[in-house]
């Protein structure tokens, strides 16, 4: 966007300015997750630029921390645990999110708006309240370090991201599609499969994504219900941080960016083809 | 005219049914069965989060440890007018009681419960159910307890166990305020030296307005120039503020502390510039600095992402009216496109509002002791001194605020135009 001709060199002074400042905004989001990445490779045990990593000496950089996690059987098993928990939380919070958002999408669908508040909740209530609250609970019952209930409360607190992007997906969906699917004689199973799932299917997708992230991200509820058996991977970045903070975290936290530069561009694929299956042009 | 209406009214269905019956009928079906959908999904809520929530702020109105462990001596409390000492029977129930505690090993529980609201109870019963125990005859309870320690004898101290010994009690959220009960066993305010918990819910208070204020302060420039940019531009720079929204909030984190620690990039680079001595590097981390700083960044998404689509829809042709009709660039920024972001800027400031003041991660990693906030205090009270009634109160009042300002999140915002990414 170039500046027309006119603009005195008060306005310019100004635009670029505006860029300038900008563009800091800008680095301050983004350095922090950018500077995680080099320092992960960092051939010794410090958390900065070391001389040689600046001269780019190659005896500077090495793999040492990556080795460190597939040599450390406590990090492997954190790796399986949160890949456990959050598929299994995902399953669950998907396919009760889903079936209610059908529910909350009809016109006769009664309270909506206390059901919808209900539903939500999970993600207003501060999660240290509901980790306090879910450990007095499921201790009593005996679900406390065990991998059912850590799902179980993950599954909770994935659930109203499922449940919100679904119904924002059925917003546009045309039910003459359903109806004439039951004229031609299909069950209303046959129905959800063949005609409502592959349209709303996106929406599905993206709240699963949602749901996993909140269970793969989620670390208050681990340190109040899992015991150190079920440590998943930000329960086992947390530990490090407090107690022995070792570049290996870096390493792990490299690995984490990755898999979130995945996610998020499975998400914004999944937009655009939600845009163009329901007819919105940008 | 007059046949149809008589026409109108005797319309049957195929079956002979009058038609605004079968209609009633068919709109209760469909209330059935959409609600039939939501069922498991309200339940499992209602089981898993409603239920634990609800029982947990009972927690906080709610004791029975001192009912529980001392069933006689509270029994034999409630005949006492509560003037001058006790009679016998609960000096009689008290000892033999502390004694069998002492046995099944849950006197520890007793003293501590106690102790939580009379200072020095716990050594004072350790102490006498010690001695106790090596007693034979209790039967002159009171003579043989004034005499392991005076304060046995003091209307104060069992006043108060007899408040205790109420399953019901005020006690938790009493604290959680900043007030005790005084010798008398009125309600009074702390001394100004001891309050705890006011000072923190406004130091989380204050904390998180200024949170919110920096990323208004960040956010508005930032989304004001993707709004304008062309459509591939804006779509770059947006990855920028995605980004840090999808990587793991410990990773965050943790890239905070790598930066701002004492020998950390931030300040080797300071040095490198020579802008500070080696010896003079910064403090940034495990103070409030650190948890404003990495919180501001944590939570910068959380503004752009709704001011953005705010933003997105302002048409700029009002502004280049405005521009045509004689405004300064200033003016016209002020007085035409501002007001029209301002539903973006409350629904960020809120959100960004709400999440802050709930923060635990980020404040028990970087805060260190002076970054701490309300969150914090209630995972001490959860996990170290094991006051749960203490800890149900504060996340009770946490609760309320949160709830309050999400009530007003729904009026100006509403749940439903709630933006996921």
């Amino acid at each position: 966007m170039a500046l027309p001709p006119y603009v005195g060199p008060l306005g310019r002074t100004w635009h670029y300015g505006f860029r300038v400042a900008c563009g800091l905004i800008f680095l301050f989001l983004i350095a922090p997750i950018l500077v995680i990445i080099p320092l992960s490779f960092n051939a010794q045990p410090y958390f900065t630029f070391t001389h040689d990593m600046l001269a780019l000496k190659a005896s500077a950089f090495s793999l040492r921390w990556y080795q460190d996690i597939v040599g450390n059987p406590q990090w492997l098993h954190s790796i399986k645990n949160s890949f456990i928990v959050g598929t299994s939380a995902t399953a669950l919070a998907t396919s009760l999110g889903t079936v209610a958002a059908l529910g909350l999408s009809r016109s006769h669908m009664p309270y909506r708006s206390a059901v919808m508040g209900l539903l939500i909740s999970p993600m207003i209530v501060p999660v240290i309240i509901t980790a306090a609250a879910m450990f007095f609970f499921y201790s009593g019952i005996g679900l406390a370090q065990t991998y059912l209930g850590l799902i179980l409360a993950h599954t909770a607190l994935g659930t109203p991201f499922v449940v919100i992007t679904v119904t924002a997906t059925l917003v546009g969906f045309d039910h003459s599609l359903t109806r004439a699917a039951a004229m031609l004689g299909a069950t209303p199973t046959r129905t959800f499969f063949k005609v409502t799932m592959p349209l709303i299917l996106p929406g599905v997708i993206s709240g699963a994504l949602f749901a996993f992230v909140t269970s793969f991200d989620e670390v208050v509820v681990v340190i109040f219900l899992a015991g150190f058996e079920q440590r998943t991977i930000p329960r086992q970045m947390w530990a490090g941080i407090r107690e022995q903070i070792s570049p290996t975290i870096l390493a792990v936290a490299t690995l984490l960016i990755g898999f979130s530069i995945i996610l998020m561009t499975a998400l914004e694929l999944l937009r655009r083809r939600n845009e163009r299956l329901r007819g919105i042009h940008p | 005219m007059a046949e149809l209406t008589a026409d109108t009214t005797l319309i049957t269905t195929a079956d002979g049914q009058p038609l605004k019956l079968k209609l009633r009928q068919s709109t209760r079906i469909n209330r059935i069965k959409a609600f039939a959908l939501v069922v498991p999904l309200l339940v499992f809520i209602l089981v898993t989060f409603a239920f634990p929530l609800a029982d947990m702020l009972t927690r906080s109105v709610r004791d029975p440890t001192v009912a529980k462990l001392l069933p006689r001596t509270t029994e034999a409390l409630k005949a006492w007018d509560g003037t001058g000492q006790p009679p016998d029977s609960v000096y009689l129930a008290i000892a033999e009681e502390m004694v069998a505690r002492r046995e099944d090993r849950t006197i520890g529980k007793v003293a501590g419960r106690l102790n939580y609201e009379i200072t020095g109870a716990r050594s004072l019963v350790q102490k006498t159910g010690r001695k106790l125990a090596r007693r034979e005859d209790l039967s002159n309870a009171r003579e043989i307890l004034t005499k392991i320690d005076r304060r046995w004898a003091d209307p104060l101290l069992w006043r108060a166990i007899r408040r205790l010994s109420r399953p019901f009690t005020l006690a938790f959220y009493v604290s959680a305020l900043d007030y005790t009960y005084n010798a008398a066993g009125k309600i009074v305010a702390q001394p100004e030296d001891r309050r705890i918990y006011i000072p923190l819910f406004l130091r989380t208070l204050w904390v998180s307005l200024s949170i919110t204020g920096f990323c208004l302060l960040l956010g508005y420039p930032i989304s004001y120039l993707m709004a304008t940019l062309p459509l591939r531009t804006s779509n770059l720079l947006m990855i920028m503020v995605l980004l840090p929204f999808w990587t793991s909030l410990l990773v965050r984190t943790t890239a905070w502390v790598v930066l701002l620690q004492r020998q950390g990039v931030i300040n080797d680079l300071l040095v490198w510039f020579g802008i500070i001595g080696d010896n003079e590097r910064l403090q940034m981390i495990y103070n409030m600095t650190g948890t404003i700083i990495a919180m501001t960044h944590i939570l910068l998404p959380f503004m752009v992402l709704p001011l953005f689509s705010v933003m997105k829809g302002i048409s700029p042709s009002y502004v280049r009216a405005a521009r045509s009709l004689g405004a300064s660039p200033a003016r016209a920024f002020w007085r035409v496109y501002f007001p029209q972001t301002v539903p973006g800027i409350g629904a960020g400031s809120l959100l960004v509002f709400i999440l802050a003041i709930g923060y635990y991660i980020t404040p028990a990693l970087v805060g260190g002791r002076t970054g701490q906030l309300i969150s914090n205090m209630i995972a001490y009270h959860m996990q170290k001194s094991l006051n749960w009634g203490l800890a149900s109160a504060l996340g009770g009042l946490l609760l309320v605020g949160v709830l309050a300002l999400y009530w007003l999140y729904n009026r100006i915002v509403g749940i439903n135009n709630m933006k996921l990414g």
